[in-house]
């Protein structure tokens, strides 16, 4: 079956595309709001800034129910395990952004219980520096990881799940 | 803004009182303003902390802070320096008392005296180690209780020193 | 098998904990026992990190404390400092750093008020409270250029001065606050869904929430009538005609009535502070190298959350000796055991709200 669907690249293009469009514009954030990143992303969800406008505005608080993982804030490393749990019960295809310079690189904290990036735990797709980064520019991230989902073929991992990429 | 000039007479009155009941113990005492400053021996807190909430009325307990002396330029002093700070309200008055306590020594807890040190002493204990004897369930309070190290402590590098992340 | 005490996890991650917030709860049916919350999630080691930092270094950090109350952080260091330095603030800066001190007081309440009624369910009220904080928030960002994070207070004064355009502008925004506030009040104040959710929830009694050290609206909602501007005043609040608003009962629904009347306050204090705007400098001559003399010193203010100190001892370089922060919210949450026992556990979100809890605050 995989195989007469490879024969057949244009048709799988034109899955592609619509299967992208779909999920880019109706990603379901998990906001893992830690710190004051988490204040932005909520005035971002709020009425001003209307993240509703690109399909988001779902913020589910379990991870089983989300594809978009926010890491909105300092991660210390007694919460970096828990991050990671909750990462790996988010189900596929899900993506990941790191708001702000602590999820991005520790941030201002370089200290003894503050991990310097949540890149160390989860793979991260997006980043969007800031401390905060105001509401656009998280947008502006939002709206990166939507080209990247738009540039991402979803067909080939479904046909072949060895080609997922690495979690 | 700048500290009230006036010194307040009750706290004369609360220093010569403190004075009278733990003679020998009380180091020095002045009264600046609104503010009593007493330093005491360490035997004596639990009671003189019961002695200012219960009779010159300091009924809360605002903070508690310890200082680390290991770098202190004038030596010859215990490790570390732990103070608590008390409000009366109303009036607007505060006592600061501290009292010497050396490496692997303990306090006399305040948590009997004031509820509100629980907490205080307990991140007290995370950060420098320093124990409380009838603190009803010492241990860390911010850090994993795995960790190893006191990181308020001079000697404890800001970067930590597991380097495994 | 019949049990009847279970035990709950409630966070880190939960929406309602206002944070990274672990609350382990032991439960009988639905009626709580005790709480245990287990905090450090997003410990950061900030007093450690002062101590190898510049004085003036610091002040950004401490936006990040209370991070929905960042000038009033910054506020509680800066007076630490000058006290202990010695330094006299020109009169105009203290006008100004109440202005901006009391603006951050509404936009703090006006997103605790949008957070608390989120929890327990009212979720208009997150959208209007934010939408009346972004006037704020636009303010600021005029004033300096941040949002959120905004350390316009710094060492000896404020970082600019506000011209008759920006006051103009505040002053639009006190009179379209209390609209956004009579909406939120026509909402829930006399709604019975919501008064059955908080009138007699997490009660605590006046002589008991002094011994806890509670501070703030919660103990203000007890009848205790202790507000650090008006029992120690600082940066001239003497000069300000205002009233402390008083609850009785001390319980949820009297801190949230306490705080919108705290709001109503916030908004004749600005009124106040800019009508009579000294003339002058908005920050004092200061060295190009801030060394202090060896010292100590300690300074509380009131913060939106409750009582914020900080105690900074000096050695002659630079860079403090230590930084000690009393955190009001790390006090205040040492009560959510006494309030809540008894509860039936869905009011834990709501006596947890009533709190007002920062976790950066807590944790630091």
């Amino acid at each position: 079956m995989s195989e007469t669907f490879e024969k057949a690249p244009f048709l799988l293009a034109r899955a592609d595309r619509f299967i992208t469009w779909a999920q880019k514009n109706s990603l379901w954030p998990f906001g893992s709001g830690l710190a004051c990143c988490a204040i932005e992303m909520i005035a971002t969800a709020a009425a001003r800034y209307d993240i509703a406008r690109f399909g988001m505005e779902l913020f589910r608080a379990s991870p089983r129910q989300a594809d978009l993982f926010i890491v909105a804030g300092t991660v210390t490393n007694k919460m970096a395990p828990v991050l990671r749990r909750l990462w790996d019960q988010m189900p596929d295809p899900k993506w990941s952004l790191a708001m702000g310079n602590c999820a991005v690189c520790g941030g201002p904290f370089p200290t003894y219980s503050v991990l310097q990036g949540v890149d160390k735990i989860i793979p991260v797709d997006v980043y969007v520096a800031g401390c905060p980064p105001t509401p656009q520019g998280l947008i502006h991230g939002l709206m990166i990881l939507q080209e990247k989902i738009a540039r991402s073929h979803p067909t080939k991992e479904i046909l072949n799940p060895d080609a997922r990429r690495p979690s | 803004m700048p500290a009230d000039p006036a010194d307040r007479p009750e706290l004369r009155q609360t220093l010569e009182a403190l004075t009278a009941r733990f003679a020998g113990a009380v180091l020095a005492g002045a009264v600046e303003g609104r503010e009593l400053a007493v330093r005491l021996t360490k035997d004596v807190l639990a009671p003189a902390l019961r002695f200012l909430k219960d009779e010159r009325g300091f009924n809360a307990f605002e903070d508690l802070v310890v200082f680390d002396n290991l770098q202190a330029p004038a030596g010859g002093g215990a490790r570390f320096t732990v103070l608590y700070r008390l409000y009366l309200f109303p009036g607007a008055l505060r006592a600061r008392v501290s009292v010497d306590v050396d490496e692997g020594e303990a306090l006399d807890s305040a948590v009997p005296v004031y509820r509100s040190a629980d907490w205080a002493e307990r991140e007290a204990f995370d950060m420098f180690g320093i124990r409380f004897d009838g603190h009803p369930g010492l241990r860390r309070i911010y850090l994993p209780d795995e960790f190893e190290g006191h990181p308020l402590r001079k000697d404890f590098p800001l970067a930590g020193r597991d380097r495994g992340l | 098998m019949a049990f009847k005490e279970i035990e709950l996890n409630m966070g880190p991650q939960h929406p309602s904990t206002h944070g990274v917030l672990r609350l382990k709860l032991a439960v009988d049916n639905e009626v709580v026992l005790g709480i245990e919350p287990v905090l450090g999630y997003l410990h950061r080691g900030m007093e450690k990190l002062w101590e190898s930092l510049t004085y003036v270094q610091v002040v950004p950090l401490t936006d990040r404390l209370d991070y929905l109350a960042s000038l009033s952080n910054n506020l509680g260091y800066v007076l630490t400092v000058e006290r202990l330095a010695g330094i006299e603030i020109p009169r105009r800066a203290q006008y100004i750093r109440v202005v901006l001190a009391e603006l951050q007081r509404l936009a703090s309440h006006l997103a605790w008020a949008g957070f608390m009624a989120n929890d327990i369910g009212a979720m208009s009220v997150l959208l209007y409270g934010f939408e009346a904080r972004e006037e704020i928030l636009d303010i600021f960002e005029e004033y300096c250029g941040a949002r959120l994070t905004i350390h316009g207070i710094r060492i000896g004064g404020v970082i600019h001065d506000i011209d008759t355009g920006l006051v103009s502008r505040i002053r639009t925004v006190l009179t379209n606050i209390p609209k956004r506030l009579a909406d939120i009040r026509t909402l829930l104040d006399e709604n019975r869904i919501w008064k059955q959710r908080t009138v007699g929830v997490g009660r605590i009694a006046a002589a008991e929430a002094i011994d806890y050290g509670l501070t703030g609206p919660p103990l203000r909602a007890c009848g205790v009538a202790w507000d650090m501007r008006k029992d120690i005043p600082y940066s001239s609040y003497g000069d300000f005609d205002f009233d402390v608003p008083l609850g009785r009962n001390g319980d949820v629904y009297d801190r949230y009535a306490v705080r919108l009347e705290e709001i109503g306050q916030s908004i004749r204090i600005v009124g106040q502070a800019l009508d009579g705007l000294p003339e002058g400098p908005f920050m004092a001559k200061m060295p190009r190298v801030l060394k202090i003399a060896p010292g100590e010193a300690f300074h509380t203010i009131e913060a939106p959350k409750g009582v914020l100190g900080f105690t900074i001892r000096s050695n002659g370089t630079d860079k403090p000796e230590r930084v000690k922060m009393k955190s009001p919210s790390f006090i205040n949450l040492q009560s959510l055991e006494h309030m809540c026992k008894g509860n039936l556990f869905s009011d834990v979100v709501g006596i947890l709200g009533s709190l007002d809890i920062v976790l950066g605050e807590i944790d630091k």
